[in-house]
């Protein structure tokens, strides 16, 4: 099993949910969060004083797959939340060692 | 008569929600939300304390009679002597009273202890500002802004205004900066709320300039010349008022555009209170071409005065001094250009062929205004400096002053979650407070 973690721009969120529930995802993990990488962050001024804001808002999307669906899950969330700007954001996959379903106590891929 | 009197009702309330909630809302938004709790209480406590001080002394030391710098405080105490059918000029007094005092707290934000707040909002009001409003508003024969000096001052630019922007001043470098000012990021932290609040004390400046109306005669004695004077000056009191601000706005973000690139809300709001602060004492004095000329003036002079505490090293958090202090002396000072005698004051300035002379008289009364206000609040702000203190512990200014001061904090973000959450954590939070709230 994989853990395919996606930090993308919040308003591509929706059409990466529909894409990913098309494919077949049944479940994820969603947050909002914020963090910076090589497009930094923005400039605010407020009565003439000029702020740096580092951190930009997005959304991290966690979802616990099957080994051979982790490549096409990647894929879609490419596919869905480019724009081709700056601040895409990034797409990582993890090995996971266990799965539980907290309900009926099953291990593994039948977690998923 | 009867008109002036349910009008005089109208605008006192207006003058008290300038301080409760306007103001408060104002500068609460400007806040880091660690601290925005202590912002608005201060606008709150200063209400009351003020005014039951004003009622016990201050409507004696301003309204009692004689006197350079005040009058007899124990002439009218506790309203001795003043009937009830005046007590509407009364409470139209305090409320003036109140909110110059609570302006001041902007200044101040995030680090002076709320005991110190206590004790200077009642030594301010009657070493400072009761006398003031005696020198401005009282305008006896002596009495010093305006009898002597003959400054005019509609509403108080120099008595509420100037004060406060020299108090906040003076009180903002014996207290020293925000630990990590300048170089922390200090954004305001809901400008939503800035906005409700310039918009509210919009509204209420309109009790406050046009309430402001001094009769040359009674009711009973001419009523022609009173109903004429009464229609004629409000009329251009409101006006005066409204073209102003709207000027300010224009003036603020032109300037602004032109500094740093952006037309902000921030600047909308604010040029809105710098045009509203210098029209207070031109209100009467001057025509429409003047307040709009008067507005535009100090929104752009604000624009670019706000930025003066960076280079000058002066933690004035919330821009008491760049827009109360500035604006105050720009509608004062510009008085004597643009003043009418067709105006209340019956004074042409510089640009309607009256020469030099009003514009000095003004002049005089801003020099006045600040040296008063200036010494009297340095005197006070160190007695309770090397007295109670005036600082707040450096590790509760660092946690905010609102849990130190308030054991509240204004919004609950343990579950800042996406959309539908539930709430959970948020509830254990409060449970395991409870619990602690019943052994105290």
């Amino acid at each position: 099993m994989k853990l395919v973690t996606a930090v993308i721009k919040p308003h591509k969120w929706e059409d990466v949910r529909e894409a990913l529930e098309t494919f077949g995802v049944t479940g994820m993990t969603v947050s909002e969060v914020s963090g910076y990488g090589r497009q930094k962050g923005h400039t605010e001024v407020y009565r003439g004083a000029e702020y740096d804001i580092a951190l930009v808002p997005k959304i991290r999307i966690e979802i616990v797959v099957d080994d051979a669906d982790a490549e096409d899950v990647v894929g879609i969330v490419v596919k869905t939340a480019q724009t081709g700007r700056i601040g895409d954001g990034k797409v990582w996959v993890s090995p996971v060692e266990t799965v539980v379903r907290v309900r009926t106590g099953d291990t593994g891929e039948a977690a998923v | 008569m009867d008109g002036y009197y349910a009008f005089m009702l109208i605008a006192t309330a207006f003058v008290l929600m300038m301080t409760v909630p306007a103001l408060a809302l104002f500068y609460g938004g400007m806040s880091r939300s660690k601290s925005v709790l202590n912002m608005m209480m201060m606008s709150f406590i200063a209400a009351a304390i003020v005014g039951i001080l004003y009622v016990a002394v201050g409507w004696s030391m301003g309204f009692g009679g004689e006197g350079t710098i005040f009058a007899n405080p124990f002439e009218l105490l506790w309203l001795d002597g003043v009937t009830t059918d005046n007590y509407i000029y009364v409470m139209f007094q305090m409320t003036f009273a109140i909110i110059t005092v609570a302006l001041i707290s902007g200044a101040v934000a995030d680090r002076l202890k709320f005991s110190a707040w206590l004790v200077f909002v009642p030594l301010w009001a009657v070493i400072v500002y009761f006398p003031m409003a005696h020198m401005v508003f009282s305008c006896t024969d002596d009495s010093l802004i305006c009898g002597r000096i003959g400054a005019q001052d509609y509403a108080g630019g120099t008595a509420v205004h100037i004060n406060a922007g020299v108090a906040a001043l003076v009180l903002v470098l014996l207290l020293g900066k925000r630990i990590g000012w300048p170089k922390d990021q200090m954004r305001p932290h809901n400008l939503t709320l800035t906005m409700l609040g310039a918009g509210m004390l919009w509204l209420g400046w309109y009790g406050f300039n046009v309430g402001s109306i001094v009769f040359g005669t009674t009711f009973d004695e001419d009523p022609d010349a009173f109903l004429s004077q009464f229609y004629s000056e409000t009329g251009r009191t409101f006006a005066n008022t409204t073209l102003a601000t709207f000027a300010a706005i224009l003036g603020w973000l032109l300037i602004e555009r032109l500094l740093h690139g952006k037309a902000t809300s921030l600047g909308a709001a604010s040029g809105i209170v710098a045009g509203l602060v210098a029209i207070t004492p031109a209100a009467g004095a001057v025509d429409i071409e003047g307040a709009v000329a008067i507005g535009l003036i100090a929104g752009a002079v604000c624009s670019w005065a706000v930025g003066l505490k960076y280079k000058l090293g002066y933690d004035d958090s919330l821009d008491v001094v760049g827009v109360h202090l500035v604006g105050g002396i720009v509608g004062t000072v510009l008085i004597g250009l643009f003043s009418t005698a067709n105006g209340a004051g019956g004074i042409d300035g510089l640009f309607y062929g009256g020469g030099f002379g009003s514009l000095g008289d003004q002049s005089l009364g801003v020099l006045v205004a600040v040296v008063y206000s200036g010494v009297l609040t340095a005197v006070i702000a160190l007695a309770i400096k090397y007295t109670i203190g005036l600082r707040l512990d450096e590790e509760d200014e660092v946690n905010g002053i609102d849990l130190a001061e308030h054991g509240e904090s204004a919004y609950d973000l343990h579950t800042a979650s996406s959309g539908g959450g539930t709430g959970i954590l948020a509830g254990s939070t409060s449970s395991i407070s409870s619990t602690e709230g019943a052994n105290a």
